[in-house]
């Protein structure tokens, strides 16, 4: 799709019809292969499909890039975590940062559908790595795009655009972000002062992601949830982000060294 | 006749410690031929025969051993598998020392029988001797039975099922079948190898293991009964870890023994980079808890090649829950016990990477509710343990997915389900219940007791009914 960002459309009829949007699937590529959860961006009950969009960054996706039509992955469990909390809540700005567009997109369409007026905000760092912005623009009602290095849409982040919107004075009933945890980090905090209710999906290292081991845990008011059971959607404004983000380092050396060997 | 029998049971080889902490082989090594014979002529052939009722499966003791003192290994295999499909998991892990030779009669003089060990010959034998042999199959009943959970309740269950003519299903969550067997203890106690082939018995016995099938998420109940099954067994364990809630407790490196095992045996990142999953090895591990988990977990830091590893327990060597057995094993491993000490604070790096962990020391008061002397922190005696890696392993809770995605399904306070002992009858018409997810964390065999009871009463539901 871009640069490192590939679209892998899976044959799963059982998972194609339960799924519903915010959740996630958990997949093994290999034997010797690691579980990684990915979040579903379409499916389809007709044809037994779901689709997914991954980001090259290390082992497991990079051996899923180098897949080719017909092959098989070896395990594919899902749909797991709870799904979104659609309502019409009115006036719902929906963004999305980098792999995290499609991950908003499925929440995007579902809020439109139950009769809200939808505002999506995407970004990536450049026009290159933009994805998926006509599947956005046919979900939303107005939608702005912004490019780290003004390359296309608006320079900036996405906060800047959403400081901009809510600055604008501009009513706000609901804010779905789902990208980098730095991003939803600073979309929290650009609402706060708002007190408009604010949901992030948290990305958080997962092992089994069926509420057995604790790896994906993270603090939320304070007390501890585990994401793949509890979320993966939790109140912005709750979460412990800095924790989120040490968690996330855990293994950078570990994934360092298996990087570097050849696949 | 006391005066021929040997006071002792055979002994049986054992890999040496300091060989065995730079491996993953398994540390006992069993019995030969010869010492299996030697130590089944042991045993009285009581006409009571008090190890059955030892036996949670009731399997007939002494009339595997007497076949086993004939030399006739195969027919032993056969006579056990009547009614334990899992022998050579249950030889390996079963606490006999409260179980069948708990009350045998040689052993209120002597040692008794080492049933648990003769149990695990057998079976041993028999896979490396013999294609396996499934029973003639019963005529079918056209009746479906979905199993949710493959460990040794659900394996239990499905077996008895298959065995009566049900076509059985079994939904397991993660991407192997076995549960706690595969995810939980290690190779060194239980090869992973040996639980497969017992699986496999159990699916040539004609049991179908979906993998891959989160209950509660794929599928609800209410939806299994829609897809034509006309009895549900849930065994889907007890795996939610608990932590103490002690600052510091999500810091990097802090584990639940859960995941520190699942890391190592089912994804087996003993073997990284191999294998893909990565653990952190550790050079000072501590491990919080005293039980069966603790050990595994402290002998597992072990293996992967961490210099010191601390078990922290907060009561006496007296109240450790942990077989005595498993405890002299991880003593002969260098593990360093720190009893009478409570953890009160993991002390994280500016990367929020753990780096120490305060503990205070600890004295024993009055008996509490358990009847175990109730520990009391003193007042002053904080101290620090420099440490990389923490594996917190004091239990685990009710998994809430599947119960809170079942309305009606009656729970108790903690979340764990509530059977009528006798059947596992849960409060929803055609559900069943057994294992852990009923009592909470117990052993592989009493799991395996109350699917027998379960698979018994679903049948005589399932009979019952038009
Ligand atoms: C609920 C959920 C939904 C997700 N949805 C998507 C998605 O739709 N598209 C997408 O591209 N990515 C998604 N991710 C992140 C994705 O799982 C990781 O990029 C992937 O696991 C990396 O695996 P790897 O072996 O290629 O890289 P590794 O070598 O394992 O790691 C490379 C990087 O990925 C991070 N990472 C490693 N393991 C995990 C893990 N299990 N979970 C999260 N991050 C991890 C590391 O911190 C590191 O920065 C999602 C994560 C979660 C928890
Ligand atoms: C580290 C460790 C060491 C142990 N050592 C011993 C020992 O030496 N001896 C002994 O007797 N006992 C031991 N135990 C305890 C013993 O393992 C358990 O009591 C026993 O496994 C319980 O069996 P079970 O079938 O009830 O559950 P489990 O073995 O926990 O199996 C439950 C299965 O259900 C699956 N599942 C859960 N939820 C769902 C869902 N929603 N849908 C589908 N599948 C689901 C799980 O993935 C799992 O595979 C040990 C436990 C641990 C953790
Ligand atoms: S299954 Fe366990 S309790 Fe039963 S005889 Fe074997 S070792 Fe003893
Ligand atoms: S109680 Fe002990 S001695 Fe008696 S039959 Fe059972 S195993 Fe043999
Ligand atoms: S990933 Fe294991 S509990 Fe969430």
């Amino acid at each position: 799709m871009a640069k490192n960002i590939h679209l892998l459309k899976v044959a799963s009829p059982e998972i194609a019809k339960k799924a519903k949007a915010g959740q996630f699937v958990v997949l093994r590529a290999v034997e010797e292969g690691e579980r990684i959860p990915l979040t579903l961006y379409d499916w389809d009950p007709r044809d037994g499909t779901i689709s997914l969009v991954f980001q090259e960054v290390g082992k497991t996706t990079k051996l899923l890039a180098g897949m080719r039509v017909g092959d098989r992955i070896l395990n594919l469990i899902g749909p797991l975590g709870l799904p979104s909390h659609i309502e019409r809540f009115g006036r719902v700005v929906c963004i999305g940062g980098g792999v995290g567009v499609p991950a908003v997109y499925p929440i995007a369409r579902a809020m439109k559908l139950v009769g809200n007026e939808v505002i999506g905000i995407m970004g990536a760092r450049t026009a290159e790595l933009l994805i998926l912005e006509e599947e956005m623009r046919s979900v939303s009602d107005r939608l702005i795009v912004t490019t780290d290095d003004g390359s296309k849409g608006m320079k900036g982040f996405v906060t800047n655009a959403l400081r901009d919107l809510l600055g604008s004075g501009i009513r706000v009933d609901r804010v779905v972000a789902v990208g980098p945890a730095v991003m939803m980090k600073f979309v929290a905090e650009t609402t706060r002062p708002y007190g408009i209710k604010t949901i992030v999906s948290l990305n958080s290292i997962m092992l089994d992601a069926t509420g057995m081991c604790g790896a994906c845990r993270i603090s939320v008011g304070g007390r501890t949830k585990f994401t793949c059971v509890d979320g993966p959607e939790f109140d912005g404004h709750e979460v412990d982000f800095d924790l989120l983000l040490d968690r996330l380092n855990q293994y950078v050396e570990e994934e360092k060294r298996i990087a570097a060997m050849d696949c | 006749m006391s005066g021929r029998i040997s006071p002792k049971k055979v002994p049986m080889a054992e890999q040496p410690p300091e060989e065995r902490i730079r491996n993953f082989r398994e540390v006992p090594l069993g019995y030969t031929p010869e010492q299996a014979i030697e130590e089944a002529k042991r045993c009285l052939q009581c006409k009571e025969a008090p190890c059955i009722k030892g036996c949670p499966v009731e399997i007939d003791i002494p009339a595997f051993i007497r076949l086993v003192a004939e030399g006739r290994f195969k027919e032993a295999a056969l006579k056990i598998k009547e009614k334990n499909a899992l022998p050579a998991i249950c030889g390996r892990v079963c606490p006999q020392e409260t179980q069948c030779e708990a009350v045998c009669t040689l052993g209120r003089r002597f040692e008794p029988v080492a049933i648990g060990r003769l149990e695990r010959f057998v079976a041993d034998w028999e896979r490396e001797h013999c294609d396996p042999i499934a029973p003639n199959p019963p005529p079918k009943r056209g009746k479906k039975v979905a199993i949710i959970g493959s460990g040794p309740a659900g394996l239990t269950a499905a077996a008895d099922l298959a065995k009566m003519g049900y076509d059985v299903t079994i939904f397991e969550a993660l991407h192997k079948p076995g549960g706690v067997l595969v995810y939980g203890i290690p190779e060194f106690r239980l090869p992973k190898a040996i639980v497969e082939a017992e699986v496999e018995y159990v699916k040539s016995l004609g049991v179908e293991i979906r993998v891959d099938s989160v209950i509660g998420r794929l599928y609800s109940i209410q939806e299994l009964f829609d897809m034509g099954y006309s009895a549900v067994f849930i065994g889907i364990g007890a795996g939610s870890p608990m932590f103490m809630g002690i600052p510091g407790e999500n810091l990097s490196g802090v584990y639940s023994a859960n995941e520190y095992l699942t890391r190592s045996n089912l994804m087996k990142a003993y073997l990284f980079p191999e294998y893909h999953t990565p653990i952190k090895t550790g050079k000072k591990v501590a491990v919080i808890g005293g039980g069966n988990v603790a050990m595994d977990a402290a002998r597992t830091a072990r293996r992967l090649g961490a210099e010191s590893v601390y078990l922290i327990y907060r009561r006496s060597e007296a109240e450790m829950p942990a077989r005595i057995e498993e405890r002299e094993r991880a003593k002969e491993e260098g593990i360093i016990f720190h009893l009478l000490t409570l953890p009160v604070r993991i002390i994280g790096d500016e990367k929020g990477r753990v780096k120490a962990i305060e503990c205070v020391k600890m004295e024993l008061g009055e008996p509490d509710e358990s009847g175990r002397r109730r520990p009391i922190p003193v007042r002053g005696s904080e101290f620090i343990i420099e440490v990389d890696t923490v594996i917190v392993a004091i239990g685990t809770a009710a998994n809430p997915l599947l119960p809170r995605s079942t309305p009606g399904l009656k729970l108790t306070e903690d979340g764990y389900i509530v059977v009528d002992e006798e059947t596992g009858r849960t409060s929803l018409e055609g559900v069943y219940a057994g294992g852990d997810i009923v009592t909470g964390s117990a052993t592989v065999i009493s799991a395996m007791g109350a699917a027998r009871k379960a698979a018994r009463a679903i049948h005589e539901y399932l009979s019952g009914r038009a």
